[in-house]
């Protein structure tokens, strides 16, 4: 809980929080605009071309440029569309995005026992805007909620392609959030809070979760975010070769740039999230003499960039390497390999950290544990196989 | 390393280790140009002989083999007293329609003589339509024998109407054999005289292509040449 919000509440406490929210707003949208030129540019660099290098320098206000374009074009909107719905989707799809936004903490000195507290006039307050209960499963609905804003796109557009797309988007977002819930409750067993700001300050030290979980939820995370925000390889969604543009086809105008102002702030929002939750967020070495200020602000806020753009990077650098997953392959990796494989480690951990806690013979639960699943994951394989049989022989039969 | 193959590449494309490989050959278009080609295809010119005379005689050929059907010609009888044309008759109306135009250079074949040519100017993006027809007046060239430049027209990116005009008929021969390239097989130009040829392709790309061939025989002789 925000130390701000407890006992009394007067103006002074309601300006800081109002402050917050104007500042992570203004910040993330000069992120996202930094954000899609950033990987225009990389991708670019990547595939030896130049990239926008037009609108200011190296091409930096490409993103205003292009937003100030969109909005003097025509809003269209398709005749077999429902109005309503249509003019709801992209809200849906951006609102959340925002919203996720608002529980990752940014700065703060999480060093010793400060638990990322800093004073900002004379008010304890945490660097995020909102530290609620639910903390992380908040991520977790907004991403739910960002599925609606994709699937009503397409199903409200009156339109086979963008149709198509939303019914591509809802499977897929709903399978991969298994898998990603899976790997955040690896998390939450660790830390024992769905706080983010408590899952930041027990990283604090490099006890990053990143080891702590034993790499694999991270990889299991980072895939399934990857599907999740929609991005390559996992772009079924608009996979513009099949779908035209998929969801967001019949979209023009303001409305098209929100859907794509969504998708650059969740890579952001995501991005943040990981940092958050693998790589113990602004936490990092400081100075013991150094002033309140930089100890609270500025050294914090630089090791969260530094880690949030390492991902953006490597978002980025998906992009421009991986080609397109088949629908099937898809499912396949989701179902057949990512929840397996998080729920076994979940399994693995839980035991783990039973064992520990109650002085058990630790070898001995390993092997068990690494036995138990290597089981699981056998039967797995068979009865896999044993359904491609089945399904090849009904197929022979048909 | 199978799917991780490719991270490499985009990575060491990035970083530009390799100059080989983080070189960019994109050229900045409005500020940098590159050459044209020889036979580059643009805007149409109307060409007139030495004396003042203009070729075209009015035939119609050109409107004939039109495949755009954007030329629209209309022939007249010249003044005995005062001819346009050295023959009979000269083109009276003469108008391409360049919203309609593909550039194909089937005119330029047809003409007996040689009175319509295209340039290698292609910067000529009109605002309105009746801009998008050029009239003779426009098309014919000046009392210097250069091309008159419109006001839409933008010549800043290296044209040269005293060597970028009438180029695909000089870079081959009129039978479009690379056998006579070179040889000059038109008339004069008011202006310019009787142009030099324009080399280039296709005699020096052949020339190239087998030399090229001889000394790659040369080098690996041992493997069996081609």
């Amino acid at each position: 809980m925000d130390p701000l919000l407890s006992g009394d509440i007067g103006w002074v406490e309601v300006a800081i929080v109002l402050l917050k929210v104007v500042v992570a707003f203004a910040g993330l949208m000069i992120a996202v605009m930094l954000m899609v030129w950033f990987e225009r540019k990389l991708v670019a660099d990547m595939q030896n071309r130049l990239g926008p290098n037009r609108a200011g320098p190296f091409g930096i206000l490409q993103t205003m440029a292009d937003g100030i374009k969109l909005f003097f074009k025509e809003d269209l909107q398709p005749e077999r569309s429902d109005p309503f719905v249509f003019k709801l989707a992209p809200y849906l799809s951006l609102v959340p995005a925002f919203l996720t936004f608002t529980v990752i903490p940014i700065a703060g000195n999480f060093s010793g026992d400060n638990d990322g507290v800093v004073t900002i006039f004379g008010q304890e307050t945490l660097m995020q805007v909102a530290d609620p209960q639910v903390g992380i499963l908040l991520v977790l609905a907004m991403s739910s909620v960002a599925v609606y804003g994709v699937m009503l796109a397409g199903w409200s557009s009156g339109s086979k392609y963008p149709l198509l797309g939303s019914v591509r988007a809802s499977a897929q977002m709903v399978s991969y959030e298994a898998a990603l819930g899976l790997s955040v409750a690896t998390i939450l067993l660790i830390s024992g809070s769905l706080s983010t700001n408590v899952i930041v300050d027990i990283q604090s030290g490099f006890n990053w979760n990143l080891w702590m979980t034993g790499f694999v939820p991270f990889i299991v995370f980072l895939m399934a975010s990857t599907a999740e925000l929609n991005r390559p390889p996992f772009d079924l969604v608009e996979a513009e070769q099949e779908l035209v543009g998929g969801f967001h086809t019949e979209y023009s105008s303001i409305r098209f740039a929100m859907f794509y102002l969504a998708e650059f702030l969740n890579t952001v929002t995501m991005s943040a999230v990981i940092v958050t939750l693998f790589f113990g967020g602004p936490s990092g070495p400081i100075p013991s003499g150094a002033p309140g200020w930089i100890g609270d602000f500025v050294l914090p806020f630089i090791y969260f960039f530094a880690k949030l753009f390492v991902f953006l990077f490597i978002f980025v650098w998906f992009r421009a390497t991986l080609p397109r997953f088949r629908y099937d392959q898809l499912m396949d990796l989701g179902w057949k390999f990512l929840i397996p494989l998080a729920l076994g480690w979940f399994l693995i951990v839980t035991t783990v950290h039973l064992a520990t806690e109650n002085d058990w013979n630790i070898p001995l639960v390993i092997v068990c544990c690494i036995g138990a699943v290597g089981l699981g994951a056998l039967l797995l394989r068979m009865s896999i196989r044993a359904a491609a049989e089945r399904r090849l022989t009904s197929e022979a039969e048909l | 390393m199978g799917y991780l193959d490719g991270f490499k590449v985009t990575f060491k494309k990035w970083a530009g280790l390799k100059t080989e490989t983080g070189k960019r050959i994109t050229l900045q278009y409005p500020e940098e140009t590159r050459p044209k080609p020889p036979r580059f295809h643009g805007r149409h010119v109307l060409n007139r002989y030495e004396d003042g005379m203009e070729k075209c005689i009015g035939c119609e050929l050109c409107a004939g083999v039109c495949p755009a059907k954007c030329i629209y010609v209309r022939g007249r009888d010249n003044d005995p007293e005062n001819p346009t044309s050295p023959g009979e008759r000269y083109g009276f109306v003469y108008e391409i329609n360049y919203l309609r135009c593909i550039h194909c250079d089937l005119c330029v074949e047809a003409c007996p003589t040689e009175a319509i040519t295209e340039t290698k100017l292609f910067e000529f993006a009109f605002t309105n339509r009746s801009d998008a027809i050029y009239t003779k007046a426009e098309l014919v060239v000046g009392d210097d024998g250069r091309p008159q430049q419109l006001p839409w027209e933008n010549w800043d990116g290296g044209f040269d109407p005293a060597a970028d005009t009438s180029g695909w008929m000089r870079a081959t021969a009129p039978g479009g054999s690379d056998e006579f390239e070179g040889i000059v097989a038109w008339a004069g130009e008011l202006g310019y005289g009787v142009r030099a040829a324009e080399g280039g392709q296709p005699l020096e790309a052949r020339q190239a292509e087998e030399a090229a061939a001889a000394s790659h025989h040369d080098d690996h002789d041992g493997h069996g040449g081609h």
